[in-house]
């Protein structure tokens, strides 16, 4: 067990390391979701009466979007000198695979959506920085990395990869980011703990149901 | 052997397609709905008599994917992967069609052919779910890849589909509901038609599932046979 | 030390393998020739427990394949033609994330031997894609030899360098595995490949057609050997 352990930290910290030498998937992805957000921004400005009800949804657009750069290029990395080959020569267990990959990824995207939203805040000009919508940008990009990361690793090995991403993606972690936009506007509105219980529940089992099905899977996806 | 498999399917064909046209007759001749306002309505109401028997027939099918996919992946026999395909492929088909019987008895009920109401909406992400799982198959070239990838696919959509229902489920729905708690939302006399249609439906799936499978089954013998030529050749 | 009896591998109606049978004894090192897409690394991913086998038996150091996968991933090492190297970390880095996944202890030790061994203590804190060719080769046998395995798989591991870059490989080869290890390797350079050979085989069309004694033959007749097995699978 702890060679588990040890060897999914030992992958995540690999792909933190790899990813600050070249700041590639980073900067794409904030890039982007900076984009998003102006041209979002543009797009409601004339017609949209109240701004703030379009914010949420504003905010996890570009976060998932922003994110789906990211999946992808998680493993076309491992293509590169066939690293892929070389992290399952290893004696680990496969899960150690995905569950350092899943990690990184977390945090990459996790990063990007923390950095996003006091712009978001500056932008549309709606408190968005406050303690408990962190809890709720946490439970969101978990679900959707634990989603992400299995799908980029199907993807990577077909045609087309880039682009069938987002169309298995999207449909399949829709409830996590319906739940995630619903949660945002309940706070945005102030609404009452007990009020977005429902919305919390649903967030959090999704995420637990998704890891365990990534989990036992992942390794019918990397075996040949 | 093929021909006696073939006898039999033919007779299960024809009682299949006779039991769906008993049923939908009983559905013409069942009482009409007495809570409907106009007699256009009450007309427009007896599309249940196919709505719901294909609804649950589409249920049934991507039910059928789900359980054949997890045993292809314990098993990895290939019949499996077939299973699985033919369930999303007659899954989608079915859904289609209650995606559009259900358009057109909104178009008079709700004077709309389509709304973001959650049932509805479940069902188009549902509809898009099986159709990308199509996508996936055709970008994946190799056969046994591409039936281990669309069965760990095919998973994830059948568990996000109720995850997906449930969550909208939490606004209120405009759909009606069949079954609330013990009550039954249907009258005495309209009911031996529609079980009829549900009966007579599942027929007619089983009866589409087993023709899906023999073409498929076949299709990757002749598959395998021309393998063989091409390398008798080489 | 590694037994393969009727492997077969089948890539959907494929066949990369028809049968292979071999046989390579501890210290023993074979080489395999065979055009491109005659099923050399194929052969080689199956026995490094990347590829699952069709059908057949194969039994490495005395563990199953694909049941013991886990033993044996312990016991091989894998060169292939990529440099299974992450360009952005450096050699120390490198060496010890694979040390990590592999569960190695007194791992700076070994990693700063290794390094010492192939040359490269020097560029140790230089990250990999600062290297010439000559140098990820080198750093790659280091990869390869890091869990100090019994046997060293190498597919074309001279593909891409220059004939001096390939001598320096071969020695190093030979002077780091030399007669403790079981080496099986394929190459398309037939003298450099009978250089070092105890065995060699040629593998044509998923079928191995030759296994000699290699002390015993010349080039020359391996050669004419080659182009008439190769000739008749073509």
């Amino acid at each position: 067990m702890s060679q588990f352990i040890r060897a999914t930290y030992a992958i995540f910290w690999k792909a933190l390391r790899t990813e600050w030498r070249s700041r590639e998937i980073f900067s794409a992805m904030f890039v982007f979701a900076l984009l998003a957000i102006i041209i979002f921004n543009f797009a409601f400005d004339l017609r949209v009466q109240n701004i703030r009800q379009v914010v949420p949804g504003v905010l996890w657009v570009s976060i998932t979007f922003a994110g789906m750069l990211g999946l992808n290029r998680s493993f076309t990395v491992e293509k590169e000198n066939d690293t892929l080959s070389g992290l399952l020569l290893a004696p680990v267990d496969r899960s150690a695979l995905y569950f350092g990959k899943m990690a990184a990824n977390f945090l990459f995207i996790l990063s990007v959506a923390v950095i996003i939203v006091p712009l978001t805040t500056v932008f549309f000009n709606v408190n968005l920085v406050r303690a408990d919508l962190l809890l709720v940008l946490l439970a969101g990009t978990f679900g959707f990395a634990a989603v992400g990361t299995l799908f980029s690793a199907i993807t990577v090995n077909t045609r087309a990869q880039d682009i069938l991403l987002p169309i298995l993606l999207f449909p399949v972690v829709l409830p996590v980011i319906i739940a995630a936009v619903k949660l945002t506007a309940g706070l945005l509105e102030q609404l009452a703990v007990a009020d977005l219980a429902n919305w919390w529940r649903l967030l959090i089992v999704y995420d637990i149901i998704f890891l365990v099905i990534a989990f036992l899977t992942f390794e019918y996806i990397v075996e040949e | 052997m093929q021909r006696t498999s073939s006898k039999w399917l033919v007779m299960s064909t024809i009682i299949a397609y006779a039991a769906v046209i008993i049923a939908l007759f009983m559905g013409f001749k069942a009482p009409a709905a007495v809570n409907v306002g106009t007699v256009q309505l009450q007309w427009a109401q007896r599309i249940i008599y196919f709505h719901v028997p294909v609804a649950w027939v589409f249920m049934l099918s991507f039910t059928v994917s789900f359980v054949a996919s997890i045993v292809f992946l314990i098993t990895k026999k290939r019949i499996w992967d077939l299973v699985a395909l033919a369930g999303v492929e007659l899954g989608l088909t079915f859904a289609t069609a209650a995606v559009i019987s259900g358009s057109i008895w909104a178009r008079p009920a709700w004077n709309t052919w389509w709304t973001w109401d959650p049932r509805l909406t479940t069902m188009a992400i549902t509809w898009l779910l099986y159709v990308a799982y199509f996508m996936l198959r055709g970008a994946v070239e190799e056969p046994e890849r591409q039936a281990r990838f669309a069965a760990v696919y095919s998973i994830f959509s059948y568990i996000s589909v109720p995850i997906t229902f449930f969550s909208i489920r939490l606004a209120r729905t405009i759909h009606p509901l069949l079954v609330k708690g013990n009550d039954f939302g249907l009258a005495k006399g309209m009911r031996p038609a529609f079980f009829a249609g549900l009966i007579a439906f599942t027929l007619l799936y089983i009866v589409l599932l087993w023709h899906r499978l023999r073409v498929l089954q076949l299709a990757s013998r002749v598959e395998a046979l021309r393998a063989r030529i091409l390398e008798q050749e080489l | 030390m590694i037994k393969v009896q009727r492997l077969v591998k089948r890539f959907g109606y494929q066949y990369a393998l028809r049968g292979v049978n071999l046989e390579v004894a501890a210290g023993e090192t074979l080489v395999l020739f065979g055009p491109n897409g005659a099923g050399k690394t194929t052969l080689l991913r199956i026995l490094a427990t990347l590829s699952k086998p069709t059908g057949g038996q194969v039994y490495i150091n005395g563990y199953a394949l694909p049941r013991e996968s886990g033993m044996v991933r312990r016991q091989i090492g894998l060169v292939t033609h990529k440099t299974l190297l992450y360009n952005r970390l450096t050699a120390v880095e490198n060496l010890r994330f694979y040390g990590q996944i592999y569960g190695l202890t007194q791992l700076d030790e070994r990693v700063k031997a290794l390094l010492a061994r192939v040359g490269l203590y020097r560029r140790r804190e230089d990250q990999v894609r600062t290297f010439s060719r000559g140098m990820v080769q080198r750093l790659t046998i280091a990869r390869a030899l890091l869990h100090d395995p019994p046997i060293l798989l190498l597919d074309e591991p001279d593909t891409g360098l220059d004939p001096q870059a390939s001598d320096m490989l071969l020695h190093l080869l030979q002077e780091i595995g030399g007669a403790r290890r079981t080496i099986i390797m394929t190459t398309h350079n037939l003298s450099r490949g009978l250089a070092i050979a105890d065995k060699v085989g040629i593998l044509a069309n998923g079928k191995l057609s030759c296994e000699n004694n290699s002390t015993a033959l010349s080039e020359d007749t391996l050669r004419s050997r080659y182009q008439q097995i190769t000739s008749e699978a073509a």
